[in-house]
C-alpha cells in the first residue's frame, strides 16, 4: 500500500469519532461537547480528504480490520465512489456540528447537550461506517449504529414540538423493518454464497440466479428502500425531518439518505452485477419509482404551510432524481446520480441550516413565520433564496449541474420510458420546485412583515458563517467540477466495470 | 408435497414468526404491543440465521483431540449443505495453506494452521488457542516465538490463496491432503458458528432498538398521557390543521 506512514488512515474515520463519542458524554453541558464534536468533525474531514487524494491517485484501497485478510476477516475497501460520499458526510459534519451551537443551545435542555453531542458523533460514525465498509454484514450494523442514533436524536425535538416523539417512534419502526429485511437479504446471500465480503459475494453470486438470490436481492432493495424513503416506503421522513431540531433535519437530510443510495449504488452494481438478470427489474422499477417520487412529493411539497415539512417532501422528491440515474444502468446515470447525492446534500444542508437561523429568531417554521423576513433577516433570506435556485436548478449553482448531467443521461439510454419524455418528466418536475420555492421566496421578500412582529436580529455570526460558507459551496462547486463531475464520472465507471464482471479481483 | 414442507420446517417457523411479528406491528394501535410485535419479527430472522448454519448432530467447533486431523471437518459436511457451496471452496484453499507451509518445518505449519482456522472464525479463539498450547509443549518457547511470527504473516496468505484456488489445487500433494481431510471430517461434523455470531451481534442491534423504542414510548406517555395511536394520531392531526380528524376526513376527502 503506497500510503508511507499512513496505513491506518482507512480506519481512522470510523475510529475518531467512535472513541471520541463517550468522552462527549462525560462533559460539563453547554460549550465543551460541542467544542469536542466538531474537533472531531473536522479531523474527520481531513482525514476523508486524505482519503480521497489518495484513492484518486493510486487506486482502491483494501484495509483489512485486524489484520485478517479479505474474503475472512472485515474489510475496508474504498475507491473512488465511497471515498466521495465519505467526504460528503464528513465535509458536511463539519460544517454543521459548528452551526450546531446556538439551535441546540435554544432546541434542547441544557443538560441534554452532552447526550445531544454524544448521539450525534455515533450517528456520524455509523454513516461513516456504512459507506467505508466491505463487509456486507457490516453495513447492516453501522446502518443501525447510525439509526438508533438518529431516533434518540430526532426525540429530542420534543422540547419544541412534542410531535417529534411519534415522528421518531414511526421511523424507529419502519427503520428497524427496513434494517430487518436487509438483513434476511444478507442472511439468503450468505447462504446462497458462504462470503460475507462484497467483493467475494459478487464473484460467487456470479452464474447464480436462482430464487434464493433474487429473494436476497429483493429483500435488501426493500429495506434499503425503506431506510432512504424510496416513495411509497418515505411515509417516516416528512415528520422525523421536520420535527427534529434543527441543526439535526439539516444533517440527516444532507448525509442519511445519501449514504443509504451509495448502499443501494454499491449492491445493485458491486455485489449483483449486470450479469445478475434480475436487476433489470429492480432498475425498471427504479425507473417508475423515482418519477412518481419527483411529482407525488413535489407535488405535496408545493402544498405544505410547514416550511420544514416541505422541504422534507422535496427530499422525497430528489431522491427520485437519484434512483432515476442509477436506473439507467450507464455511466452517465450512475455519474448524474453521484453528482446530484453530493450536489443535494450541499443544497438541502444550506436550507435546513437556513431555516434552523429562522426557527432560532422566530421559534416556528410555518410559512407565516417567513413573511417579509427579506427585511428582518437578509443575510438568512439571501442564503435561502441562493440555495432555493439551486434546488431549483438554476444555472450559477450547483442544481443545474446534476440536472444536466441527469438529462444528458437521460438522452443516452433506453429504458421502458421514453427518453425524450424522461428529460420531459425532469424539467416538469423542477417546475413544481420553482412553485414551493418561488412560495417561500414570495412569502419572504414581497409579503408585509407582520404589524405586531417584534424586532429579532439576525442569527449569530456563527451561524451565519456556517450557513453562508455552505452557500457558497453551492456556487464554487457549480465553476469548480473536477471534484463531483471529474470524480463522480470515475467512479461511476469503476462501479460499473465491476458490474460488468471486469473488477472484482482485490 | 408433504416432505418438501417438512423437511425446510425451520424456514416455516421463521416465515411464520416474521408475518405474526409485521402483523402485530402493523395491526396493533398500541405503542408497546408495536415494539413487542417488532421484537417478534426480529428474533424470527436471529432463528432463520441460526437455523442456516446448524447441521443436524453437528457439535460447536471445538477441537476435539488432535487438532491435526479433526480441523476440516466442514468440508464435506458443508458441501452436502445447499447453498453452503462456497464453504466448500474455502476449505480446500484452507488445507492448501496447511500442506504448503507443511513443506516447511513442523513448527511453522502448526503456526499456518492456526492462523486458517482462526482466519476463518470456524474456530474461533478456542481453535487458535488449544494448538498453540499444544505446539508449545512440544516444541518449546522457543519455536513458540517463531510461531507468533509466522501468525501474523499468514492471514493474508490465506486470503490470497483462497482467489488463487484452481493453482493450490494444482500443486503437488494439495488434492490428496483435501480427499484425505474429507475422509477425516465425517469423523466429526461441526456446525457452521459464523451465523451465530453474526447474531449475538444482531441480538444487540435488537435489543438496542426494543430498548429505544420502549423509552420512546414512555416519553410519548409522558407528553400525550397516552399510548395508544389513534388517540395520538388525533391528537397531532389537530396540532397540524387545527381541526379534529373526524371533521376534516369528511369535509376535504383528502387531507394528505
Amino acid at each position: 500500500m503506497p500510503l508511507e506512514g499512513l496505513e491506518q488512515l482507512p480506519a481512522l474515520p470510523v475510529v475518531i469519532p467512535l472513541v471520541a463519542a463517550p468522552f462527549a458524554l462525560l462533559m460539563k453541558p453547554g460549550r465543551a461537547p460541542w467544542a469536542w464534536a466538531t474537533l472531531v468533525s473536522w479531523v474527520t474531514f481531513v482525514v476523508t480528504i486524505l482519503l480521497l487524494e489518495q484513492v484518486w491517485l493510486n487506486g482502491p484501497i483494501e484495509y483489512a480490520m485486524g489484520g485478517w485478510a479479505a474474503p475472512l476477516g472485515i474489510t475496508y475497501y474504498i475507491d473512488l465512489a465511497n471515498a466521495l460520499i465519505l467526504m460528503l458526510v464528513a465535509g458536511i459534519a463539519s460544517l454543521v456540528f459548528p452551526y450546531a451551537y446556538y439551535s441546540v443551545e435554544a432546541e434542547i435542555d441544557k443538560r441534554q447537550t452532552p447526550a445531544f453531542y454524544t448521539a450525534l458523533l455515533i450517528c456520524f460514525t455509523g454513516l461513516l461506517g456504512v459507506t467505508i465498509t466491505g463487509d456486507a454484514f457490516n453495513v447492516f450494523v453501522f446502518l443501525e449504529i447510525s439509526s438508533l442514533s438518529t431516533y434518540a436524536l430526532v426525540a429530542m425535538g420534543a422540547r419544541m414540538d412534542r410531535r417529534a416523539l411519534t415522528a421518531a417512534f414511526n421511523y424507529l419502526v419502519m427503520g428497524t423493518i427496513g434494517a430487518t429485511f436487509f438483513v434476511i437479504g444478507i442472511g439468503l446471500l450468505y447462504q446462497a454464497t458462504g462470503t460475507l465480503n462484497m467483493l467475494d459475494m459478487h464473484q460467487q453470486i456470479q452464474g447464480q440466479s436462482n430464487r434464493m438470490v433474487e429473494a436476497g436481492f429483493a429483500f435488501i432493495v426493500t429495506g434499503i428502500g425503506l431506510k432512504l424513503a424510496m416513495v411509497p416506503l418515505h411515509l417516516w421522513l416528512p415528520n422525523a425531518y421536520c420535527f427534529a431540531p434543527s441543526a439535526i433535519s439539516a444533517f440527516l437530510a444532507a448525509t442519511a439518505t445519501k449514504v443509504s443510495i451509495y448502499v443501494i449504488l454499491r449492491f445493485v452494481f458491486t455485489v449483483f452485477g449486470f450479469q445478475f438478470a434480475f436487476l433489470d427489474v429492480a432498475l425498471t422499477a427504479f425507473v417508475i419509482l423515482g418519477v412518481i417520487g419527483m411529482f407525488y412529493a413535489s407535488f405535496v411539497a408545493v402544498f405544505r404551510d410547514n416550511v420544514k415539512q416541505m422541504l422534507a417532501y422535496s427530499s422525497i422528491a430528489q431522491i427520485g432524481y437519484m434512483l432515476l440515474g442509477i436506473s439507467f444502468g450507464t455511466v452517465d446515470g450512475v455519474a448524474a446520480s453521484l453528482i446530484h447525492v453530493f450536489n443535494h446534500a450541499l443544497m438541502k444542508a444550506a436550507l435546513f441550516m437556513a431555516v434552523g437561523c429562522v426557527v432560532l429568531r422566530l421559534g416556528s417554521s410555518q410559512i407565516t413565520a417567513f413573511n417579509g423576513l427579506a427585511r428582518r433577516m437578509p443575510w438568512t433570506t439571501g442564503a435561502l433564496i441562493l440555495s432555493g435556485l439551486s434546488l431549483v436548478g438554476v444555472p450559477p449553482t450547483i442544481g443545474f449541474i446534476s440536472k444536466w448531467k441527469l438529462m444528458e443521461a437521460a438522452f443516452q439510454t433506453m429504458t421502458v420510458v421514453p427518453p425524450l419524455f424522461i428529460v420531459l418528466l425532469i424539467a416538469a418536475s423542477s417546475l413544481l420546485a420553482v412553485v414551493y420555492i418561488g412560495r417561500l421566496v414570495y412569502a419572504m421578500t414581497l409579503q408585509p412583515v407582520p404589524a405586531d412582529a417584534e424586532p429579532i436580529r439576525e442569527a449569530p455570526h456563527l451561524m451565519r458563517i456556517c450557513l453562508w460558507i455552505m452557500v457558497l459551496a453551492n456556487i464554487w462547486f457549480f465553476f469548480q467540477t473536477d471534484v463531483t463531475v471529474g470524480v463522480a464520472t470515475r467512479a461511476a465507471e469503476s462501479l460499473l466495470d465491476t458490474g460488468l464482471g471486469f473488477g472484482g479481483a482485490y | 408435497m408433504l416432505e418438501f414442507i417438512l423437511e425446510r420446517y425451520n424456514y416455516w417457523i421463521f416465515i411464520t414468526l416474521m408475518m405474526t411479528g409485521l402483523y402485530i406491528v402493523i395491526a396493533r394501535g398500541n405503542l408497546v404491543k408495536t415494539i413487542v410485535g417488532l421484537n417478534l419479527f426480529q428474533t424470527s430472522v436471529f432463528i432463520f440465521y441460526i437455523s442456516i448454519g446448524k447441521i443436524a448432530g453437528g457439535t460447536a467447533p471445538i477441537l476435539l483431540g488432535g487438532h491435526g486431523d479433526s480441523d476440516h471437518g466442514e468440508d464435506a459436511v458443508h458441501g452436502e449443505e445447499a447453498g453452503h457451496s462456497a464453504g466448500g471452496a474455502h476449505n480446500p484453499a484452507g488445507d492448501a495453506v496447511y500442506e504448503t507451509n507443511a513443506l516447511n518445518e513442523e513448527a511453522a505449519a502448526d503456526a499456518a494452521h492456526d492462523a486458517a482456522a482462526g482466519g476463518e472464525s470456524l474456530h474461533g479463539a478456542d481453535g487458535a488457542a488449544v494448538p498453540s498450547n499444544t505446539l508449545s509443549a512440544q516444541t518449546g518457547s522457543g519455536a513458540g516465538d517463531v510461531a507468533t511470527g509466522t501468525a501474523q504473516v499468514d492471514p493474508n496468505a490465506t486470503g490470497e490463496s483462497l482467489h488463487q484456488v484452481p493453482d493450490a489445487l494444482e500443486s503437488t500433494g494439495a488434492r490428496e491432503s483435501i480427499a484425505a481431510a474429507a475422509e477425516r471430517g465425517m469423523d466429526v461434523i461441526y456446525t457452521n458458528p459464523l451465523p451465530h455470531v453474526l447474531i449475538l451481534t444482531a441480538i444487540v442491534v435488537g435489543v438496542a432498538t426494543t430498548a429505544v423504542g420502549l423509552a420512546l414510548a414512555v416519553r410519548i406517555r409522558e407528553a400525550y398521557g397516552s399510548i395508544e395511536e389513534d388517540e395520538l394520531e388525533r391528537e397531532d392531526h389537530i396540532a397540524e390543521f387545527g381541526v379534529p380528524l373526524e371533521s376534516q376526513s369528511t369535509a376535504e376527502g383528502s387531507a394528505a
